[in-house]
């Protein structure tokens, strides 16, 4: 172990980057969820009567995009409060 | 996240505990069920031929919203599932916004969220192999071809658990970060969190409410048709 650092303190350390690095995961959804409203706000200016509609079949399509960017949150909110590695010392 | 919120009492000496969640959960159940009996009274009372006022009006336009939803989503041939996706309408919606009141919203435990989308799953499996049929329903595992069941597995089951992750990462993540910026301000909370209070409770709250109810109904209705 490096001079001077606990392991408890090294691993807590450790799963802070970790959750950061997670958090990466972020800008996946990101993209995608801006690609598909402005394809929805291109969709509307075209046929504003399907207002409805399109905002529907976006919204369901962004929750369905949204899907990996939860999963690294989870990863992050458990590395960060449920400390998993603290049990493996 | 504290270790220990929530109800704990002595019972025959052993000490019983109940979570956070639970306890408010009861409490939006009962609420709701006050609320139901109300206007469900108020209803029988109606006369059929004259116009809706008060609270009577507000509750039509819902559940006529809802019937709309419902039909355009899933077809007007499956309008039975109208009455279970108001409830979860109603639960999502006062669980999501119940962060407001000051407490925590029981939709931030992965345990409840979870008891809902296997509540979803279930229904979807059921009705699923009640409109298709044993054998089609078998066969659906095993389409287009032979060696894909373990993948058409692997689907059918990553949907629940995408389903409560969903949810419960929105909420959760917005209750932290909700009890960050109250920890970071300190006095002058209150003049900045109004603002993150809209988008994190009231705007994401009701985005994750509609989401769970129209994704519940595709799944439905995916595993009636084809």
């Amino acid at each position: 172990m490096i001079q001077g650092i606990s392991n408890e303190a090294f691993i807590l350390g450790c799963s802070a980057i970790g959750a950061g690095l997670a958090m990466i995961a972020g800008i996946g959804p990101g993209i995608g969820q801006g690609y598909a409203a402005g394809k929805a706000a291109e969709g509307v200016g075209r046929q504003p009567e399907a207002q409805g509609d399109i905002i529907k079949t976006m919204i369901l399509g962004q929750a369905v995009a949204e899907t990996t960017g939860i999963y690294g949150l989870v990863i992050a909110i458990i590395l960060l409060f449920v400390r998993p590695l603290l049990g493996a010392l | 996240m504290g270790d220990k919120m929530g109800i704990v009492f002595e019972m025959a000496g052993k000490e019983i505990y109940i979570h956070d969640s639970v306890v408010n959960s009861w409490v939006i159940v009962i609420l709701l069920s006050i609320f139901a009996i109300y206007v469900g009274n108020k209803a029988k009372k109606a006369k059929p031929n004259e116009k809706p006022k008060g609270i009577l009006n507000i509750i039509e336009i819902v559940v006529e919203g809802i019937q709309s939803l419902v039909s355009s989503t899933m077809g007007p041939d499956k309008m039975k599932f109208a009455p279970y996706i108001l409830t979860l309408a109603m639960y999502l919606a006062v669980a999501n916004l119940f962060g407001l009141l000051g407490f925590t919203p029981p939709t931030s435990d992965y345990n409840v969220t979870l008891a809902l989308a296997i509540i979803t799953f279930v229904l979807t499996q059921y009705y699923g192999l009640k409109s298709k049929g044993l054998k089609g329903y078998v066969k659906g595992y095993f389409e287009p071809v032979f060696l894909l069941f373990p993948l058409n597995l692997l689907g059918e089951l990553a949907n629940p658990v995408s389903l409560s992750f969903r949810l419960f990462g929105n909420i959760l993540s917005g209750v932290i970060i909700m009890g960050l910026l109250y920890s970071a301000l300190g006095l002058v909370a209150p003049l900045i969190t109004p603002v993150f209070h809209a988008y994190f409770d009231i705007f994401s709250g009701l985005i994750q409410t509609f989401i769970f109810m129209m994704l519940t109904m595709v799944f439905i209705s995916m595993a009636m048709d084809d």
